[in-house]
């Protein structure tokens, strides 16, 4: 079959409204989670704090601008139908879509070259967009998340490989010690990812895919599910309230992702989303029509 | 907890009214700096091209949308400009605040011993705005004077803002060697260990 290019364009142009989109209004699952611990944050400076927040939220959606400024390095994690029909125009478009969103939301020029160090001015570099690619079986649908993984909330990032001795303890302390000395700085409330698997890139990766899980979903692993709710507990005894000035609570939510070990290894990694976490998921099918259901009832 | 309304530039007088923990509502000239700024002035020695004596340096790197026609002279506007984490200018600050004479630091999180210091030194504040609130701190901004040192990129340029009533801006520094955010730290560190202590027991999968 040959290149399709009015599929590319059609496709580009639904990814780049998208991206707009999503630089200026957070996923229903974190303004709810949002709304929830601002009615608990009630003393010293958590209440102003949630006030400037959401006259923010407000503001950006009202006068149609990224809510951040830092509106992040682009990563695509795209789960493609291997039935979906345009599988060779997806890379371009999705490239061109972030050109076009670059212009019109405007996004922040955030693509610097390694080695040759110059902002490329288009969010366009080596290897970014980042992209990657999951092949869904029997599907012929382009499930894609685009998530704009900002400097502040990027830095806590980590990831090491502990020795079995270690134990889950190991990866406790990993992750509490980062969430409360880099944590602070990352505008908290932050949802937590962590990934845990038997080598440092492989959790790490996974540390970043539990940070486009829902606010609030749990692993369908019971013992996974509450380690995540006693993690959140624990990190929200510590009380980093928002923007790290203290309060009742710290984290959104604790999200784990997991793969199989090897057995003289655990290794953990840890991403963070700031409380501004646009994270964005679209569904799209052959014909175009799409399903934004990370932001429900919004037309682009 | 007192609330100030400055205007700059900003009197040593002024900044040593304030403490850990005030808010500071902030007119008149503020200008972006960020990492590429504080390692030309510090480290490369260069004079800052844009006066900042008395007055705010903004840890922040905003999106600018150039709104002069083809042939006229360039302006500018703010789209979205929020604080960027102070922590990584931690390393040049004292010397920044040295170099420049600026009074006052505008960011996001803490900033650690040696900025705490400088601003002993040089009788100068940081001061923390609500981060990701960057349409709040745009729509503060009412005017755009010019931009210096664009050959760094949008983010790291320095754009001189003019400001009305710049804020919240809680102070974490003050001139007299307090930290707001190091004594949260302190207080965060024996929390954090009560809490791993309450996690014993619960991660014994592999018992």
């Amino acid at each position: 079959m040959s290149y399709d290019k009015a599929a590319e364009e059609r496709l580009s142009e639904l990814v780049s409204a998208f991206i707009c989109h999503a630089s200026g209004h957070l996923p229903d699952d974190v303004r709810k989670r949002l709304s929830e611990m601002a009615e608990v944050e009630n003393e010293g400076f958590a209440p102003e704090i949630y006030n400037v927040m959401k006259k923010n939220m407000e503001m950006a959606d009202k006068l149609g601008r990224p809510s951040c400024q830092d509106t992040g390095i682009p990563q695509f994690f795209a789960r493609v139908g291997t039935k979906f029909p345009f599988l060779d125009e997806i890379e371009p478009a999705l490239i061109d879509a972030v050109k076009k969103a670059t212009e019109r939301a405007p996004l922040r020029h955030n693509a610097v070259e390694v080695f040759d160090e110059y902002n490329t001015g288009n969010n366009i570099g080596h290897k970014v967009p980042w992209i990657d690619w999951e092949l869904v079986q029997d599907s012929d649908q382009l499930e894609l998340y685009f998530y704009m993984a900002g400097g502040g909330c990027s830095l806590p990032g980590m990831a090491k490989v502990l020795m079995p001795l270690e134990g889950y303890e190991g990866i406790a302390k990993a992750v509490f010690d980062q969430m409360t000395t880099y944590g602070v700085n990352a505008c908290p409330p932050c949802l937590v990812g962590i990934g845990i698997a038997g080598s440092a890139e492989v959790a790490a990766k996974l540390s970043k895919k539990a940070l486009l899980r829902p606010v609030g979903s749990h692993n369908e692993n019971p013992k996974a599910a509450q380690m995540e709710k006693d993690f959140e507990e624990g990190l929200n005894s510590i009380g980093l309230g928002p923007g790290g000035f203290g309060g009742k609570l710290s984290v959104m939510g604790v999200n784990i992702e997991q793969a199989a070990r090897h057995p003289a290894t655990l290794a953990m990694g840890l991403s963070t989303a700031c409380w501004a976490h646009r994270r964005a998921g679209i569904r799209i099918s052959p014909d175009f029509t799409y399903d934004f259901f990370t932001h429900k009832g919004v037309t682009l | 907890m007192s609330t100030f309304y400055f205007t700059t530039p900003v009197s040593d007088e002024d900044i040593r009214k304030v403490h850990i923990g005030d808010v500071i509502y902030l007119t008149g000239d503020i200008t972006t700096g960020r990492d590429d700024v504080h390692i030309r002035v510090v480290n490369g020695g260069k004079d800052s091209p844009v006066d900042l004596k008395g007055k705010a340096i903004f840890h922040a790197g905003p999106i600018m949308k150039k709104i002069s026609a083809e042939g006229e002279p360039d302006k500018y506007k703010v789209i979205s400009v929020g604080p960027t984490t102070s922590m990584r200018m931690e390393k040049a600050e004292a010397e920044f605040l040295k170099a420049t004479g600026t009074k006052i630091i505008i960011g996001k999180g803490g900033m650690g011993p040696k900025t705490t210091q400088g601003c002993v030194d040089n009788c100068a504040i940081h001061t923390i705005f609500p981060g990701g609130c960057a349409v709040v701190a745009a729509e503060e901004c009412v005017d755009v004077e010019g931009v210096e040192w664009l050959d760094l990129g949008m983010p790291e340029a320095m754009w001189k803002l003019k400001a009305e009533n710049f804020g919240p801006l809680i102070v974490s520094i003050d001139s007299y060697g307090n930290n707001l955010i190091e004594n949260n730290k302190v207080e965060f560190q024996s929390k954090k260990e009560a809490a791993l202590e309450g996690l014993k027991g619960k991660l014994d999968f592999m018992h």
